[in-house]
């Protein structure tokens, strides 16, 4: 077995007729790329060389089984693996050609430009105004409680959450529903102002309505922001993503757009795994 | 001797017991069709446990009756003029029969009629212990027998023994909670005696303490509680005021920034300040700390005694740092990960996750922390004594002598004591008062605890 990992290029050589929803990808520089990233947990390899590229405006899907990686690689993009003590990183990953694990750039400002929500909704302790206006604070976005205070109705109203919360911006944000919670997790991300949101299995929390919602949000986001989402759902992949990216046991499978995936992949393991007879 | 011989009766029977159950189990499973309900060890142990019941009960109904029935033993025996006197020396008397009968020996020569009444406890003794150790034997084994005959394969063994250790997590508990109403109970008592004596308002308000020595007899002291309270708050201030920051800082230091390899080195370092006997910090503080601060004051020109409230509490702040870290470093670390993830994840310092973040989130916990803290402060004594000169005056400035509730505890039962006067019963008195004052921080400390527990469920 030597198809180990496929390039993007590989990946979309293979996709000879894009899908009309798709934007011209040849065209477009990436956001962000990765280039032979790997990931060390201590003396445990979990990422191998895998290679990706994340286009603009556009939301990308990684799948695959438990434990293949999808969280670890999602979490390199904005460096939260920093945070375990025991991994490693190697490897170049860029933002707008940028490489992020450069020596001189500020990682603080990487994570506001690369914004993340959790698996699990992770409310703070505090009201759902205090949730929301929490980075514009950190940041110094807003100079005048006005300003703040308008960031913080945008943003509730683009997670679309605003009409629901409106007249209970004070009560605090563990206090909302697991979905509204999520949204609000979505809010707080959003009033950073970020370029690339990065979301891990977000509605693996929530119900059917509430996954509608957030659904429809991130189709929504699309137009002003990067996604890359997590999923464990292939009908949410294919609803919501352009572009699915497939991963197996630390290596990237193969990647493309999201329709080609779904309906012609390539590699056995992708066919397998879409259609239910992995093991 | 004879307690020997009954516990090794019970012991013996109970194994026993529990060696014919499982014998019999397999007997009356073999033959019939039904499954068995419980395994066979809870029929063993079921029987077992019958089998010491109603032997425990046997001792306990014998202990409860034995003292009225040796005085019996004892007056019947004596001549009827002694019989008459009163109370007091009919006590000394009888304290005298027991000590020939158990061959203790006596002051001066046995009188007649005590070896009389001795002989006869003696025999009465022996014909007690005998049936005893009779009774207890027999009603181990009925328990066995009745026990063993209900073992079948339909009985619930297994309940019943979840039920039986129920019970006796319930004496246990019950235990520890009848000997603190006793301390209390008997705390309040010896108080409202001393109440007896002084005025409560001339105690919790008086500014004066100078209980002089019972044995001088003549005319009161002064029983002022103020002196030696502002002693002890002002102690322990100055100990949480030196504890808190350091300790606090550990904390924080420990869970968030440390790396998991100098956390297994310095975690249990800092630990070890908390095992260091208490008598040792005061050792330190009255040799080594106290002269430092007396040259430190000296040198900048401010008059700081070698024993002093200010002594005291620092060294005392030092012993509680552990305390203060490990506490908090649990509850922060017990915040959830999540949020910290959260608060990085949009582009957070580490600081401004955790003054914005974390401590907010960890601060209900924190406090307890803290007052768990303080009430450790308040009722620290072998540091005070040594390094706080022991100086009953009312005073504010900390660079003087003090002193404290616990350090007159103290002063007060050591040296002759006589538990009639109010120089010692003013011992109870203090520590009621102490004991209030923990109290109440405990309960408040816990309270908060709690409600910090509630908050991520
Ligand atoms: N903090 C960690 N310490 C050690 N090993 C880790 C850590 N996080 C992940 N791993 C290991 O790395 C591998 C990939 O984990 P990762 O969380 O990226 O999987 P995943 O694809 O997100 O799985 P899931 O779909 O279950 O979330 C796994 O084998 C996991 O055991
Ligand atoms: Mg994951």
């Amino acid at each position: 077995m030597n198809d180990i990992s496929h390039s993007p290029s590989a990946a979309k050589a293979t996709a000879t007729k894009a899908p009309p929803e798709v934007p011209q990808e040849s065209a477009a520089v990436p956001k962000m790329r990765a280039e032979k990233v790997s990931v060390h947990y201590a003396d445990k390899q979990a990422l191998f060389d895998v290679d990706l590229d994340v286009p603009e405006n556009q939301v990308i899907s990684l799948i695959g089984p438990s434990g293949c990686g999808k969280s670890t690689f999602l979490r390199c993009l904005n460096r939260m693996n920093d945070t375990i003590d025991i991994a490693r990183v190697s490897g170049h990953i860029t933002l707008d050609g940028e490489n992020i694990y450069d020596k001189a750039l500020d990682v603080v400002e990487l994570r506001a430009r690369v914004g993340m929500v959790f698996q699990k909704p992770n409310p703070f302790p505090k009201s759902i105004f205090e949730n929301v206006a929490y980075g514009p604070r950190i940041h110094g976005l807003a100079s005048a409680k006005r300003d703040l205070e308008e960031i913080v109705a945008t943003s509730l109203q683009r997670a679309g959450l605003f009409n629901e919360v409106k007249d209970r911006l004070d009560e605090p944000g563990t206090g909302l529903s697991g979905g509204q919670q999520q949204r609000l997790c979505i809010a707080r991300a959003i009033a950073v102002n970020p370029e690339v949101i990065l979301m891990d299995e977000p509605c693996s929390a929530l119900d059917p309505i509430a996954t509608a919602k957030v659904e429809e949000l991130i189709d929504e986001l699309r137009e002003n922001y990067t996604i890359v989402i997590v999923t464990h759902s292939m009908q949410q992949a294919a609803r919501v993503s352009q572009r699915t990216a497939m991963f197996h046991l630390g290596y990237l499978v193969e990647e493309g757009p999201t329709d080609m995936m779904f309906t012609n992949p390539t590699d056995k393991r992708t066919q397998d795994y879409i259609t239910g007879r992995f093991g | 001797m004879s307690d020997l011989i009954i516990v090794g009766i019970l012991l013996a029977l109970m194994a026993l017991g529990y060696q014919v159950a499982l014998g019999r189990y397999r007997k009356v499973t073999g033959r019939s069709e039904v499954r068995p309900h419980s395994r066979p060890a809870y029929h063993g142990l079921l029987v077992a446990i019958w089998c010491a019941i109603p032997a425990l009960a046997v001792i306990i109904v014998f202990g409860l009756f034995e003292p009225v029935i040796t005085r019996y033993v004892i007056l019947s025996a004596l001549p009827p003029e002694v019989r008459d006197l009163p109370t007091h020396e009919l006590r000394g008397v009888m304290q005298r029969i027991h000590q020939i009968a158990t061959g203790f020996g006596i002051v001066g020569e046995a009188r007649p009629y005590e070896n009389v009444a001795a002989t006869r406890l003696g025999t009465y003794h022996a014909i007690w212990n005998f049936a005893l150790v009779a009774l207890v034997a027999s009603s181990a084994v009925a328990g066995l027998v009745y026990t063993l005959r209900r073992i079948t394969p339909r009985l619930r063994a297994r309940n019943e023994v979840e039920r039986v250790i129920r019970v006796l997590l319930l004496l246990c508990s019950a235990v520890a909670i009848m000997t603190t109403v006793g301390i209390v109970a008997s705390l309040l008592g010896e108080a409202v005696r001393f109440f007896g004596f002084v005025n409560p308002l001339d105690f919790f308000f008086g500014t004066v303490w100078n209980p002089r020595f019972s044995s001088v007899g003549a005319g009161q002291g002064d029983f002022g509680l103020l002196p030696l309270l502002v002693g002890t708050l002002m102690i322990s201030a100055i100990a949480i005021l030196v504890a808190l920051p350091i300790g606090l800082m550990t904390a924080i230091y420990m869970a968030e920034y440390a790396s998991s390899h100098l956390r297994n080195i310095a975690k249990p370092i800092i630990e070890i300040l908390a095992g260091i006997p208490t008598i040792v910090y005061g050792v330190f503080a009255l040799t080594v700390a106290g002269p430092f601060f007396a040259d430190l004051g000296a040198a900048v020109g401010l008059d700081i005694s070698a024993t002093s409230a200010f002594t005291a509490g620092a060294v005392m702040g030092v012993m509680i740092i552990p305390f203060i870290s490990s506490l908090s470093d649990d509850i922060i670390t017990q915040v959830p990960a999540s949020m910290r993830d959260g608060s990085l994840g949009l582009g957070a310092t580490r600081s401004e996750t955790i003054k914005r973040v974390i401590l907010p989130a960890a601060l209900p916990g924190i406090v307890g922390a803290f007052l768990l803290a303080v009430s450790r402060a308040i009722g620290e004594t072998m540091i005070v004594v040594l390094a706080a000169g022991n100086s009953p005056v009312l005073r504010f400035n900390p660079f003087e002598p003090s002193t404290s509730v616990t350090v007159s505890i103290v002063n007060q039962l050591t040296g002759d004591t006589d538990f009639a006067s109010p120089q010692s019963l003013v011992a109870f008195a203090l520590g009621l008062t102490l004991f209030i004052m923990t109290l109440g921080l405990n309960v408040v400390a816990l309270y908060i605890v709690r409600k910090y527990r509630e908050q991520y469920e």
